[in-house]
C-alpha cells in the first residue's frame, strides 16, 4: 500500500485516497472546435510512461481535495506531491536532480 | 518436431527416457525475417504459429525481453469462457473458445483444457437481470450459457454458501458449461514447440529498444539489445508493456495499465469442482491440478509497471472468498504475485493495424486476455498476413475511440474481465 503525502494533510495510507488518473490534461477550452481525433486524444489517449507519471489524487477521505503526485511507475515510489494548479515539478525518478 | 503420444511415452521408457528432445531451439537471431513478433507469451506464440501454419509465413522471429511465457501468460489465473454480452465480443471470445477444443490435438501437446463450467453468481437484482441478458444474448449468439437457481448453484457447486445470512447472498447465477480453465504455461510452450517446428525462430533475452522506420514512414525492423533486426512487418503483442514499445514508433495508444494480482493457496485435496466468479463482490477461485486454490484478485487503482500490488486488493477478494465459500477459513495462502495489465476504456481489445504502414498491434486485454490467447493470435496472424483484419477482429481497431464505435464491455458487463 502506497504511503501519500497529501499537500494539505501530511502522509496517509492509500485506502484514504482515489485516483484520479493522468494529471494535467486539461479540458479544451472549445470543444466544438476539435476534430474527432483531437477529442478523442483528450478523452482516451494516456502517455502510460514506464518512469515517472504526473498524476492526480483525491483525499477522498480526508480533505476531500484534488492534488497531483509525481511517481516513478517502475518501483511506485513516490518522488514529490504537489497541489493541483501547480506545475509539474522536474525532478528525476530519485527525487533529487533538477531534469533539464 | 518429436511427436508426443502412448506410442512415443512407451518407446522412450524402453531408452529410460534419455531421447527425449528439447522442446524448441535457442536460436541467434538472423539479419532479417518476414515478420517478428514482439512478446513471446500466449499471444505472440500463437500469432507465430498460425502465421506459420494457415498463411505458410515461416521467416518468422519471436523477439522476447524476458524468458518464454514469463508474462501475463504464466500469471494470470487461467479461466476460459466466451459468454460476452455484445455480438463482436462474442464473436472474438467464441472464436477462441472453438479453438481450445481442439488446441491439445491441434499442438500435440496437453494443454490441459478442462471444460468444467464456469459460474458466474449474481448478489442483487441488478446482476440477476443482466446476466438473464446475458443468457440470451448469449443464446441469440449460439453460444452456452444458462441461469441456475441458488439451489441449482449449490447442487454444481456444492462448497457454495447460499444461505441468507450473507451480507451479499448468492441469488443465482449464470453457467457456461464449457467454460473451465487450462494450463497456462503448456499453453505458451505447446504453441513455441509448434511454431518451433514450423522454423520459426523463439528468440528470448532480447529486448527492444526500438522501432526503425524509412523516410516514408514504414517499419524497417526493429532495434533490440542483440542488435539491429530487419522487417517489413512488426506485429507487437507486449501487453501491459505496449505503450512503452508502441512509443518507440511514435505511436499514442488509449492504454493504462495497472498491476492486476493473483494468489493461491496451500494444495489440497480435489474440493472445488468447477471456476466460480462474482463481479460484485469481486471473487474468482478454481482449483488447479496441483491442489492449490486458484484465486483471482483485481487491479490496484493506480498505473504501475512494478508487477507487484497493494496487500489490502488480495485481503479484499479473500473476504469475498471466506463468505462464499466458509469452509476456505482455515486454508492458508501459499504466495501471491502480479502482472501489468494494459486496459482500453471500454475494455475491450484493439487487434490492429497501426497508423505506422507494417506496425500491427494486439493489446488491451486487460484483466482478460487468457482465454482468448488462440482466437487472439489465430487473428492477429490473419491481420499481420494480408495487411488487413479479420472479419472477427475488424471492430477492434484503435480508429473505434475517434469514431465513437465503442464496443463497451466495460459497462455492459456484469462480468468480470
Amino acid at each position: 500500500m502506497l504511503l501519500i503525502i497529501c499537500p494539505h494533510c501530511g502522509p496517509r495510507a492509500e485506502l484514504e485516497f482515489s485516483y484520479g488518473g493522468e494529471a494535467h490534461i486539461a479540458r479544451p477550452i472549445d470543444p466544438t472546435g476539435l476534430d474527432d481525433e483531437a477529442w478523442a486524444t483528450f478523452l482516451y489517449k494516456r502517455s502510460n510512461p514506464r518512469g515517472l507519471h504526473a498524476e492526480r489524487w483525491r483525499h477522498l477521505h480526508g480533505c476531500g481535495r484534488f492534488f497531483n503526485v509525481l511517481r516513478d511507475t517502475i518501483s511506485d515510489t513516490i518522488v514529490a506531491t504537489y497541489p493541483a494548479g501547480q506545475k509539474r515539478p522536474e525532478l528525476s525518478s530519485d527525487g533529487k536532480e533538477t531534469m533539464r | 518436431m518429436q511427436s508426443y503420444s502412448a506410442y512415443s511415452l512407451f518407446k522412450q521408457a524402453l531408452g529410460g527416457h534419455a531421447g527425449w528432445q528439447r522442446q524448441w531451439r535457442s536460436p541467434e537471431p538472423k539479419a532479417e525475417y518476414d515478420v517478428i513478433i514482439v512478446g513471446a507469451g500466449g499471444h505472440g506464440l500463437a500469432t507465430a504459429h498460425y502465421l506459420a501454419k494457415e498463411h505458410g509465413i515461416t521467416k518468422v522471429a519471436v523477439v522476447e525481453k524476458g524468458w518464454l511465457g514469463g508474462g501475463n501468460t504464466g500469471r494470470n489465473t487461467t479461466i476460459i469462457r466466451s459468454n460476452y454480452l455484445f455480438d463482436e465480443s462474442a464473436a472474438l471470445y467464441e472464436h477462441a473458445l472453438k479453438l481450445w477444443e481442439g488446441l491439445s490435438q491441434d499442438l500435440n501437446y496437453n494443454v490441459m483444457y478442462s471444460p468444467r463450467g464456469v459460474l458466474m453468481l449474481a448478489h442483487n437484482i441488478h446482476d440477476v437481470q443482466s446476466f438473464k441478458r446475458h443468457v440470451h444474448a448469449n443464446r441469440l449468439n449460439g453460444i452456452d450459457n444458462e441461469w441456475l437457481s441458488a439451489e441449482e448453484c449449490k447442487e454444481f457447486c456444492p462448497p457454495l454458501n447460499i444461505g441468507g445470512a450473507m451480507r451479499y447472498p448468492i441469488l443465482g447465477g449464470a453457467l457456461q458449461r464449457r467454460g473451465g480453465t487450462a494450463r497456462h504455461d503448456a499453453v505458451a510452450w505447446g504453441y513455441a514447440r509448434a511454431a518451433d517446428a514450423r522454423g520459426v525462430d523463439i528468440i528470448e533475452n532480447c529486448e527492444v529498444t526500438g522501432i526503425r522506420r524509412s523516410v516514408n514512414g514504414a517499419v524497417e525492423g526493429v532495434e533490440t539489445s542483440r542488435g539491429f533486426i530487419r522487417a517489413k512487418k512488426v506485429g507487437v503483442s507486449a501487453a501491459g508493456h505496449t505503450s512503452v514499445v508502441l512509443s518507440m514508433a511514435g505511436v499514442r495508444l488509449p492504454l493504462e495499465s495497472y498491476p492486476l494480482q493473483a494468489l493461491v493457496s496451500e494444495p489440497v485435496k480435489p474440493a472445488f469442482p468447477c471456476v466460480v466468479m462474482s463481479n460484485t463482490i469481486h471473487a474468482y477461485i478454481s482449483q488447479s491440478d496441483k491442489g492449490e486454490m486458484v484465486i483471482g484478485a483485481g487491479t490496484d487503482a493506480y498505473t504501475s509497471y512494478s508487477q507487484r500490488g497493494a496487500l489490502h486488493i488480495a485481503s479484499h477478494t479473500l473476504d469475498a472468498i471466506c463468505e462464499l465459500v466458509p469452509m476456505f477459513r482455515r486454508l492458508r495462502m501459499l504466495r501471491n504475485w502480479g502482472g501489468i495489465v494494459d486496459v482500453t476504456p471500454d475494455r475491450s481489445p484493439i487487434i490492429a493495424k497501426t497508423p505506422v504502414p507494417g506496425l500491427y498491434v494486439n493489446c488491451g486485454w486487460g484483466t482478460g486476455g487468457f482465454k482468448a490467447t488462440p482466437g487472439s493470435g489465430n487473428v492477429f496472424a490473419w491481420t499481420i498476413a494480408k495487411d488487413e483484419p479479420h472479419k472477427i477482429n475488424a471492430p477492434f481497431t484503435i480508429e473505434r475511440f475517434r469514431d465513437g464505435i465503442l464496443i463497451d464491455e466495460a459497462a455492459a458487463a456484469a462480468v468480470a474481465h
